[in-house]
């Protein structure tokens, strides 16, 4: 578990992806590596909240918990695994900063 | 096929070669190769004349290595495209249409580079080129796709006779208004033949798994995309041709039905095909 992480942690969508939303699912595709991503309800929600602006943890608190009935502590670690994993393939931007200027929210 | 013209007369010689409803000029100052590319690219050869696209070859004898690197190479250097493997060094500039391309005698060698170009020239169409095998029958073009052993030069070689092959190892799919066409290519596989020069819409699109029985079976959207992805042919790791290929690849799976096909290898499978 990453403290950093645990402390305050801001997302953002990378422009350097490709991501579209088919049959229902979320399916995105990194531009850097083409690794292939199919996302789940849950991550599709994190995923459309990662504005940059929106802390982590207010959106596992105010989307996933009360949407998806989980508890708190389940979600923050469900979403920080999300979260590293995307991260890790330039999907997701993460910052202890709000990122202000990531281009957030192409598709 | 070609008449003497001023530009013969000067000592070059011109070819198109129209894959996909996209006429390529060849040009080349060596009249073997002419002779070659006329041969090889047969059904495929159309009358030089206002082309949108043109590639310069210079044509190295005696036959030799060109580049260092064995492996294919392509690479986009700030906007032109370059390519390099050991039989050839191209570039081509998409914003003309226009590229160069120095190779020795081998028909291999303008081969590779024609899918090469083709596949730029799709990426930004909203087409792309696929590793399988193409057919049509009815009016109708089915696409069969698989990796190495899957069953394209099966399947291809079990099409009844009314069916067309468009070929039986690279896949032409043009994007045509709301619809795709499957169109006919010059790239043999193991059968060694030339596909016809013919398109049709796109009815189905098949990944084959060879078994005992006959059987078709829709596949899930993203387990198609997956495989989709995998079988485009795909030559650099360029992050806008990454993303034109992926929106190409969702667009097309949102307007063609795509299935897994289990077959056994008789001409039985063909009745399934519709």
């Amino acid at each position: 578990m990453n403290e950093g992480l645990m402390a305050e942690t801001y997302i953002a969508r990378s422009t350097a992806i490709a991501a579209r939303v088919l049959g229902g699912e979320m399916m995105i595709m990194s531009a850097a590596d083409s690794t292939f991503f199919t996302l789940n309800e849950v991550a599709t929600v994190i995923w459309q909240a990662a504005d940059g602006r929106t802390p982590l943890s207010e959106i596992v608190e105010r989307r996933i918990c009360e949407e998806f009935e989980i508890s708190p502590d389940v979600a923050q670690h469900d979403a920080e695994e999300f979260v590293n994993e995307l991260s890790q393939h330039g999907i997701l931007l993460v910052s202890d900063q709000p990122i202000l200027d990531s281009k957030a929210g192409t598709r | 096929m070609t008449t003497p013209s001023t530009l013969e007369s000067a000592g070059l010689h011109e070819v198109a070669v129209e894959i996909g409803g996209m006429p390529i000029v060849l040009r080349t100052g060596d009249a073997e190769f002419r002779a070659l590319l006329e041969k090889r690219y047969a059904g495929f050869v159309r009358r030089p004349g206002a082309a949108a696209f043109a590639l310069d070859v210079d044509v190295v004898r005696p036959d030799r290595q060109i580049c260092e690197e064995e492996d294919l190479e392509v690479w986009n250097d700030d906007g032109l495209w370059r390519l390099e493997r050991g039989d050839f060094q191209a570039e081509w500039d998409p914003r003309v249409g226009q590229g160069r391309l120095a190779q020795g005698v081998s028909p291999y060698a303008i081969d590779s580079v024609l899918r090469i170009v083709h596949s730029l020239i799709q990426a930004q169409a909203g087409g792309f080129l696929l590793h399988g095998a193409s057919a049509i029958r009815n009016g109708k073009a089915f696409l069969f796709s698989g990796v190495s052993g899957a069953g394209k030069t099966t399947i291809s070689s079990l099409i009844p006779n009314d069916g067309v092959l468009l070929t039986d190892e690279i896949s032409y799919v043009r994007r045509d208004g709301e619809a795709y066409r499957a169109c006919g290519t010059p790239f043999a596989g193991e059968l060694a033949r030339l596909g016809e020069n013919a398109s049709a819409p796109i009815a189905r699109l098949f990944f084959l798994a060879k078994g005992g029985e006959n059987r078709i079976e829709p596949l899930e959207t993203p387990d198609a995309l997956r495989m989709l992805l995998r079988n485009i042919l795909f030559f650099a790791d360029d992050p806008e041709l990454v993303k034109m290929v992926f929106r190409s690849a969702c667009d097309f799976l949102a307007r063609v039905p795509a299935f897994r096909l289990t077959f056994f290898p008789d001409a039985r499978v063909w009745e399934l095909i519709q």
